[in-house]
C-alpha cells in the first residue's frame, strides 16, 4: 500500500514547487519527506522566479516535444525512478525523453546538453537500502539556471510515487500546469463471458502500475466515478438484484447505498465539493435526475421530462450541470443550472450524443457521439461551439478528464465476431488535441475509467 | 375436484391455441404444455416458461413498444402466469451495444416497464412482477452484427 498524501503535504509540496528559497528541513507526512535543495552557489541565479527564469516558454502550436535529459538515477530504486519518470514524460507526447548519465555533480555542462538539442536537464541521484533518499534537480540548459531542486525520503517502496511527483513537478515547471502523474484510475475489470460477465471495481496508478481488485465479483458493478479527494468511489451495484448507487470508500472498504429509490438509480457523479452526488433514477419510462446529499441523504428531484435523462456531470465550479435526454426523440446534450430548471440544448451535430462530461478547466465538455456505424469521441464548448471529434471506433465512450483537463481515459471496444469472437475492451488515453492517443494496458478486460484528481 | 381443474386447464389451452392461430408470428404454441410434463420439464418452472411459452419479447433499435409478436408472447405469459399464481418473475430489459452504457440502462428499464406493464393491463398482479435493466451489458447474443443485436434487444422474464 502506498501512503496517504495528506492535504498538508499536498501544500507543502505546493510550497516545495513555488518557494524555492524556502528556509526550514524536512516534512514528513505519508511516509514521504520533501526537503527543498538549495541551488548551488555557481548557479546563474539564486532566485528561480526572477522573471524569466522559471517556466521555458514552449510554442505549443507546434506541437513539438520538449526535450529533455532524464540521467539514470542509479540502480534498484534509482532504476525504478528513471524508468516511471521516462515513461510519464514520454506518455504525454509533450516530451522527448534523451538517456544519460548524471554528472557528477555542482553545475551540469551545458554546452554539451546544449549541442545534443536539450532544452532541459534533470539531473538526479537515489540512494539508500530501507529508506531511500532521491533528490532531483531541473535546469534550463539554455540559461544554465536551476529550476527546481528536492529531495524526497521514503521507504523503496514508494519510489514508484516518488518518480510521479518528480514527473508532476517537471511538467508543471516546465509546462505552467499542473501534473496529473500521481494519480490514480478506477474502473471496471470484466472477466467470463461477454453474455454473463464477471465485473469487479479495480484502481490502479495511471501508469497501469499496482492495479487492485476492489470488489469481489459477485454482483455485477458499473461506472465507478471517483470523489474530489480520491478516496470513495461511486458506482452502480446490482446488488440483490436491485441495482442502485452505492459508494465504496476506499480507506475502509465499505459499501453503501446512496439514497432510497423505488426505481433503479444510476450515473452517478460527485459535486465538485464532494457533498453531493448527482445521479439518474428511472420513473415510467423515463428517468429523472437527483442529487443526494452524501451525509444528509437528502434528495433534490433535478428534471421530470419523462424522457430519459441520464449522464449527468456538473461544471467543476459546481454552477451548472451537463446531461444526455431524448426528450427530443434522440439523445442529445443539454445544460441547465445546478438546482435544475433552464435546460438548453447544446449538442446539433448528426447522430446522437451521450455520456457527457464536464473538463475540470470548464471549457470543454466531452461526449460520445454515434452515427454513421460507429462511434466517436469529441469536445465541444459548453454553449455547443467548436465540436471537434478526437477519435472514432465501433465503440468508444466514458471519457474521463485527467485533472488538469489536457488528457483523457475513456473505454475502447472492438466489434465482436460470432459467439462474441475477437470482442476487446480496454481503456485508452488521448490528449484533448487529439494527439498521442495510446491503449493503457489492464490485465483483463476493461470499461468506465474514472480519473482521480489527485491521489489519495 | 381434479375434473373441475381439468376443465379450467382445457379451457386455457383453447384459449392460447387461438392466440397461435391468430398470430402467425408466434413460434412457440402453447399446445405444448401438457405433452411436455412428460419431458421432465416441470409445469410452472423457468423452463416450462421458456420451452412452452416464450420467455423474451424483442424491440426495434431504441424503441420499447411492443409489436403485436411480442404482444402474443405477453399473452400467452400472461395466461401461464394465471395457471401458476404461485409464481414470481423478474423481467429484464435488455439493449444492444449501440447506445451509450447509462443511456442503455434507462432503455433496458423502459423496455421492461413495458413488458410488465402490459402483462398487468391484461391482469397480472403488479405485485408479482419485478423489474431489472441490464442495459448492454449483459447481450445474449455475443456477436456484433445486425442479427445479434435484434436478440439482445429484448425483455426476458425469468421465474424468481
Amino acid at each position: 500500500m502506498l501512503p496517504i498524501l495528506s492535504d498538508q503535504h499536498a501544500d507543502i509540496l505546493k510550497n516545495a514547487l513555488t518557494r524555492r528559497t524556502m528556509l526550514g528541513g524536512c516534512v514528513a507526512a505519508g511516509g514521504i519527506m520533501v526537503t527543498p535543495l538549495a541551488a548551488f552557489a555557481q548557479s546563474a541565479s539564486g532566485d528561480d522566479n526572477a522573471p524569466g527564469a522559471a517556466e521555458i516558454t514552449v510554442d505549443r502550436a507546434r506541437n513539438e516535444p520538449i526535450p529533455i535529459v532524464i540521467p539514470d538515477f542509479g540502480s534498484g530504486v534509482g532504476a525504478t525512478i528513471t524508468r516511471v519518470l521516462t515513461d510519464d514524460l514520454t506518455n504525454t507526447g509533450l516530451f522527448r525523453v534523451i538517456s544519460g548519465n548524471s554528472p557528477a555533480g555542482g553545475v551540469p555542462d551545458f554546452a554539451s546538453y546544449k549541442s545534443m538539442g536539450a532544452r532541459a536537464l534533470v539531473t538526479g541521484s537515489a540512494s539508500g537500502g530501507g529508506n531511500a533518499r532521491v533528490e532531483f534537480r531541473l535546469w534550463n540548459v539554455l540559461t544554465g539556471e536551476q529550476m527546481q531542486g528536492t529531495a524526497y525520503t521514503t521507504s523503496q517502496g514508494n519510489a514508484r510515487r516518488i518518480a510521479h511527483l518528480i514527473g508532476d513537478v517537471i511538467y508543471e515547471r516546465m509546462l505552467g500546469e499542473k501534473g496529473y502523474f500521481d494519480t490514480r484510475i478506477a474502473y471496471v475489470s470484466r472477466t467470463g463471458r461477454r453474455s454473463n460477465p464477471t465485473t469487479r471495481l479495480a484502481i490502479m496508478d495511471q501508469d497501469g502500475a499496482n492495479n487492485r481488485i476492489l470488489t469481489d465479483g459477485s454482483w455485477m458493478v458499473l461506472t465507478p466515478r471517483f470523489n474530489p479527494a480520491g478516496n470513495e468511489i461511486a458506482f452502480m451495484s446490482y446488488a440483490n438484484n436491485r441495482p442502485r448507487v452505492y459508494t465504496f470508500n476506499l480507506g475502509s472498504g465499505r459499501q453503501r447505498m446512496l439514497g432510497e429509490f423505488n426505481g433503479i438509480s444510476f450515473a452517478p457523479r460527485f459535486s465538485p465539493d464532494g457533498g453531493s452526488v448527482v445521479m439518474s433514477v428511472t420513473r415510467g419510462s423515463g428517468s429523472d435526475i437527483y442529487s443526494v446529499g452524501l451525509n444528509s441523504g437528502v434528495k433534490r428531484q433535478l428534471t421530470s421530462s419523462g424522457a430519459i435523462d441520464t449522464s449527468p456531470c456538473y461544471s467543476p465550479d459546481g454552477s451548472q450541470i451537463v446531461f444526455a435526454s431524448d426528450r427530443s426523440g434522440s439523445q442529445q446534450l443539454y445544460v441547465m443550472g445546478a438546482g435544475g430548471g433552464g435546460a438548453r440544448r447544446i449538442s446539433y451535430g448528426k447522430g446522437s450524443y451521450g455520456a457527457p462530461v464536464w473538463s475540470p478547466r470548464g471549457d470543454l465538455i466531452a461526449f460520445t457521439r454515434i452515427g454513421g456505424g460507429g462511434f466517436s469521441l469529441g469536445v465541444m464548448a459548453p454553449d455547443g461551439t467548436g465540436e471537434r471529434i478526437l477519435t472514432h471506433g465501433f465503440t468508444v465512450e466514458g471519457a474521463t478528464f485527467c485533472p488538469n483537463g489536457r488528457v483523457m481515459a475513456f473505454c475502447r471496444q472492438s466489434a465482436a465476431g460470432a459467439g462474441g469472437a475477437g470482442f476487446s475492451s480496454s481503456l485508452g488515453v488521448i490528449d484533448v488535441s487529439g494527439f498521442h492517443e495510446r491503449t493503457l494496458a489492464t490485465p483483463t478486460l476493461a470499461t468506465g475509467p474514472s480519473w482521480s484528481s489527485r491521489n489519495s | 375436484m381434479k375434473l373441475k381443474l381439468l376443465g379450467i386447464f382445457g379451457v386455457a389451452v383453447m384459449l392460447a391455441a387461438c392466440g397461435h392461430d391468430n398470430n402467425k408470428g408466434a413460434t412457440v404454441g402453447n399446445g405444448g404444455v401438457t405433452n411436455n410434463t412428460n419431458n421432465g420439464i416441470v409445469p410452472g418452472s423457468q423452463a416450462d416458461l421458456v420451452a412452452n411459452v416464450g420467455d423474451r419479447v424483442f424491440f426495434a433499435l431504441a424503441k420499447n413498444n411492443l409489436s403485436d409478436e411480442a404482444r402474443a408472447t405477453l399473452d400467452r405469459q400472461t395466461e401461464w402466469l394465471k395457471r401458476y399464481p404461485q409464481v414470481q418473475v423478474m423481467i429484464a430489459g435488455n439493449c444492444d451495444d449501440r447506445g451509450t452504457e447509462e443511456y442503455n440502462i434507462a432503455l433496458g428499464s423502459r423496455r421492461a416497464n413495458a413488458a410488465r406493464d402490459y402483462l398487468v393491463s391484461r391482469g397480472i398482479d403488479s405485485s408479482r412482477i419485478t423489474t431489472i435493466s441490464y442495459g448492454k451489458d449483459r447481450p445474449t447474443a455475443e456477436g456484433d452484427n445486425e442479427e445479434a443485436w435484434a436478440q439482445n434487444r429484448n425483455a426476458i422474464t425469468s421465474v424468481r
